[in-house]
C-alpha cells in the first residue's frame, strides 16, 4: 500500500506570497518615486496640473522613502500600510485636479491606477499583519476520523459503481487495462 | 419563528421572523431538528454572491419533520422524517426527466433574472440568491418545502440526524464531483480544498476505486482528517509547490483527474495571482478569485477531467485556456444533482459503507449560528462543519466541540 505523507507545518500562515508582493510593490514604489522626483514636469504636463511640479516631487520622494522601506525591513507591515496612506494621499490630490484639470481622461486612467494598486497595497498589508499575529495556530488531531468503519484501505473500490454513460471520460488509460474490453471504441 | 438572516456582507443574524405557511397545495411545512452551514453560505456572508436581501433567511442543508401537508401533496405526510435537498426540483421538466435537477426549468421564481446574468436561469435553491428564486433557508425554525412531493428524502429512524443531514447536498456534492470524473482503477485523482466538501471527494474517490488519492490545502487539520479517510498524500501549498509535486508524484504526466473543491475564494495569499485577484475584485475589475481553477488547467493530465464542483459567480480573468484546449480537456461542473445519488448514498450510510457525521467538528444552538459563521468562515477552533439545532440543544459529537445554549 502506499505511504502516507503529511509534511510538517513549519509555520501557519503565507509570509511567502504576502513578502514577494511586498518586494515587488517596494521595487514599484521606487521606480514610480524615481519618475515623480526626476520628471515632474512631463507629468504634470500629461495630467494638466501644471505649478505642481515640486508636490510630485515631494510625492517622488515619499514614495522611494516607502519603497527602500518596505525593501531594507525584515517586519514590511507597517510600511505597506505607509504605502495605503500615500495611496490616499494621491487619490485625494488626482480626485482635486479632476475638477480642474482639462486632461480628465488622463486624470480618470491615473486614478484607476492608482485604486487597483491601492487595493493591491490593502491586500498585502492585511496578510502581512495577519502573518504575525497567527504565527502560532493550534489545531486538533483528526487522524481517527475516516468515515468508514472498516479501514480506509480495504474500501478502495467497495462501491461497485457504473459510472453513467453521460459522465464516461474521454480518457482511457493505454498503459493499463481498461476496465472493460474495447472501452476505448465504447460508444454508449 | 427564529432564523438566521442575511444582513448583509459580513453580518448574519439570529432573528424573529414570520412563521412560512403553505402556499401552494404540493408545499409541505418541515420542522427542522437540525441543519449545517455550508462552503456556499460563506460566499454569501462574504457578499460575492448578487443578488441577497436584506433579511433574506439563509441555509440550504436541513432535516427535520414534516408538520403539515399541502392538500396536493400524494408523498408526504405528517411526522415524516426527511432530508430535504437544497436544489428545488419539479420532477417533470425535461432537464429534472434527464436526471439534472439542478438546472430544473421549473422551479427558480427568479428565472428573468437569472436569464440576464447567466443566459439562462437555473433551478430554485433553499436560502441563496434572489438569482436562484429567493426561497427563505433552512438556517431556522421551520421551512416551507416547495415541490415537497418531489425532492425531500425520506429516511428511516434507525439513523441519527448526523449520518444523514449531508445526504441534502455534500455527500452528494462530493459524490457527483468524483462520478463525474468517471474514475479507472489506474486514475490518479488530485482534488483541491479539504473542506468538507473536498472531504467527501476523497472518501468517493476511495470508494470508487481511484489508484492514488492526492489532497492539497493549507490546514494541517483538514489535511489530517483527508488522510485519516483515504487520502494517499497531502501537499500544503503554503510549504510546497504545488504542480512542482504534483509532477513529481505522476513522473511527469500530471494528475488523470483533478476536482475543484474551494471555488471563487481561493486563499488570498496562497499565491501571487490570488492577491492580484483580490485587489481587481476590490476594484471590481473581476468578481472571483480562479486560482485553483487556474492550477488545475496548468497541473491536469492532457485528455483528462476538469471537475468543479466549487462554486463560481461571475467574471474571471487570465484563465489559461489555450492549456485546456490544446490538451483537450473535459470540464464538469454544475450544482449537485442532489436526487440523482441520495437514494443511493442513503443505502450506502444504512449498509454501513460510509458515516457522514465524521465531517461535524462543532454542534451548537442555532442561536450562537452568527458566532459560528465567523469561527467557520476563519477556520478557528478546528472547525470543519458546524451543525445547529433549533431547539438550542446541542448534542456532543466525535472529539469535536459542543457548546450549547438552552
Ligand atoms: N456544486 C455544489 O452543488 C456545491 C455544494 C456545496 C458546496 N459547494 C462549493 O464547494 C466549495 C467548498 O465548500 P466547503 O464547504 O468545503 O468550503 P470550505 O470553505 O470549508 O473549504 C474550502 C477549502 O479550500 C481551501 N483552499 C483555499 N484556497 C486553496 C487553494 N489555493 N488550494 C487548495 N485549497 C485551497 C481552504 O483552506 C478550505 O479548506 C465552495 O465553493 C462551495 O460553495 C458546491
Ligand atoms: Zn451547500
Ligand atoms: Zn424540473
Amino acid at each position: 500500500m502506499m505511504t502516507k505523507a503529511i509534511e510538517p507545518v513549519r509555520h501557519a500562515g503565507s509570509r511567502g506570497t504576502a513578502e514577494i508582493m511586498a518586494q515587488g510593490l517596494g521595487l514599484f514604489s521606487i521606480a514610480l518615486g524615481a519618475a515623480e522626483l526626476l520628471a515632474p514636469r512631463k507629468l504634470a504636463r500629461a495630467l494638466d496640473i501644471e505649478g505642481q511640479e515640486r508636490l510630485l516631487q515631494a510625492y517622488g520622494l515619499r514614495e522611494i522613502g516607502t519603497g527602500i522601506g518596505l525593501l531594507m525591513n525584515d517586519r514590511r507591515a507597517p510600511w505597506m500600510w505607509a504605502r495605503v496612506a500615500g495611496d490616499v494621499l494621491d487619490l485625494a490630490t488626482l480626485g482635486a485636479a479632476m475638477g480642474s484639470s482639462r486632461r480628465r481622461e488622463a486624470v480618470a486612467l491615473a486614478i484607476g491606477s492608482v485604486a487597483m494598486v491601492t487595493a493591491l497595497d490593502i491586500a498585502c498589508a492585511r496578510a502581512l499583519s495577519q502573518d504575525s499575529q497567527h504565527e502560532e495556530r493550534w489545531y486538533p488531531d483528526y487522524s481517527d476520523r475516516s468515515g468508514f468503519m472498516r479501514p480506509a484501505e480495504e474500501m478502495r473500490g467497495a462501491a461497485e459503481f457504473e459510472t453513467p454513460p453521460e459522465y464516461r471520460a474521454s480518457l482511457k488509460t493505454s498503459e493499463e487495462l481498461p476496465r472493460t474490453p474495447n472501452a476505448a471504441n465504447r460508444t454508449d | 419563528m427564529k432564523a438566521l438572516c442575511w444582513e448583509g456582507k459580513g453580518d448574519i443574524q439570529y432573528e424573529e421572523v414570520p412563521d412560512p405557511r403553505i402556499e401552494h397545495e404540493r408545499d409541505a411545512i418541515v420542522k427542522v431538528t437540525s441543519c449545517a452551514i455550508c462552503g456556499s453560505d460563506l460566499h454569501l456572508y462574504d457578499g460575492f454572491v448578487p443578488g441577497m436581501k436584506k433579511g433574506d433567511v439563509i441555509g440550504h442543508e436541513f432535516m427535520g419533520e414534516v408538520v403539515e401537508v399541502g392538500r396536493g401533496n400524494k408523498k408526504l405526510k405528517v411526522g415524516d422524517r426527511v432530508v430535504v435537498p437544497f436544489t428545488i426540483c419539479c420532477g417533470e421538466c425535461e432537464q429534472c426527466r434527464r436526471g439534472y435537477f439542478s438546472v430544473c426549468e421549473t422551479t427558480n421564481r427568479n428565472k428573468e433574472l437569472a436569464d440576464k446574468m447567466f443566459g439562462h436561469g437555473t433551478a430554485g435553491l433553499f436560502g441563496y440568491t434572489h438569482l436562484t428564486g429567493g426561497y427563505a433557508g433552512g438556517q431556522a425554525e421551520y421551512v416551507r418545502v416547495p415541490y415537497a412531493d418531489v425532492a425531500p428524502v425520506q429516511v428511516p429512524g434507525t439513523l441519527t440526524d448526523e449520518q444523514v443531514l449531508f445526504l441534502g447536498d455534500i455527500f452528494p456534492t462530493g459524490w457527483q464531483a468524483v462520478v463525474q470524473c468517471d474514475i479507472q482503477p489506474t486514475d490518479v485523482v488530485a482534488i483541491w480544498g479539504a473542506g468538507p466538501v473536498g472531504q467527501f471527494c476523497v472518501r468517493s474517490a476511495v470508494l470508487l476505486g481511484a489508484r492514488k488519492v492526492i489532497v492539497i490545502d493549507r490546514l494541517p487539520e483538514r489535511l489530517t482528517m483527508a488522510l485519516a479517510g483515504g487520502a494517499d498524500v497531502a501537499i500544503n501549498f503554503e510549504d510546497e509547490k504545488v504542480l512542482a509535486r504534483l509532477n513529481d508524484l505522476t513522473n511527469g504526466k500530471g494528475p488523470d483527474k483533478c476536482i475543484d473543491a474551494v471555488g471563487l475564494e481561493a486563499h488570498v495569499t496562497g499565491s501571487i495571482d490570488s492577491m492580484m485577484d483580490r485587489a481587481k475584485q476590490a476594484v471590481m475589475l473581476e468578481t472571483d478569485r480562479p486560482h485553483v481553477l487556474r492550477e488545475m488547467f496548468m497541473a491536469c493530465r492532457p485528455a483528462g477531467v476538469v471537475s468543479v464542483p466549487g462554486v463560481y459567480g461571475g467574471l474571471l480573468d487570465k484563465i489559461p485556456f489555450g492549456a485546456v484546449m490544446n490538451k483537450g480537456l473535459t470540464i464538469r461542473t454544475g450544482q449537485t444533482h442532489v436526487n440523482r445519488w441520495a437514494d443511493d448514498l442513503l443505502r450506502r450510510i444504512e449498509e454501513g459503507q460510509i458515516d457522514p457525521s465524521f465531517v461535524i467538528t462543532h454542534t451548537v444552538a442555532l442561536a450562537d449560528g452568527p458566532e459560528m459563521y465567523e469561527t467557520f468562515r476563519h477556520k478557528r477552533d478546528g472547525c470543519i462543519k458546524v451543525v445547529m439545532k433549533p431547539d438550542g440543544h446541542a448534542h456532543h459529537t466525535g472529539n469535536g466541540h459542543a457548546k450549547v445554549r438552552p
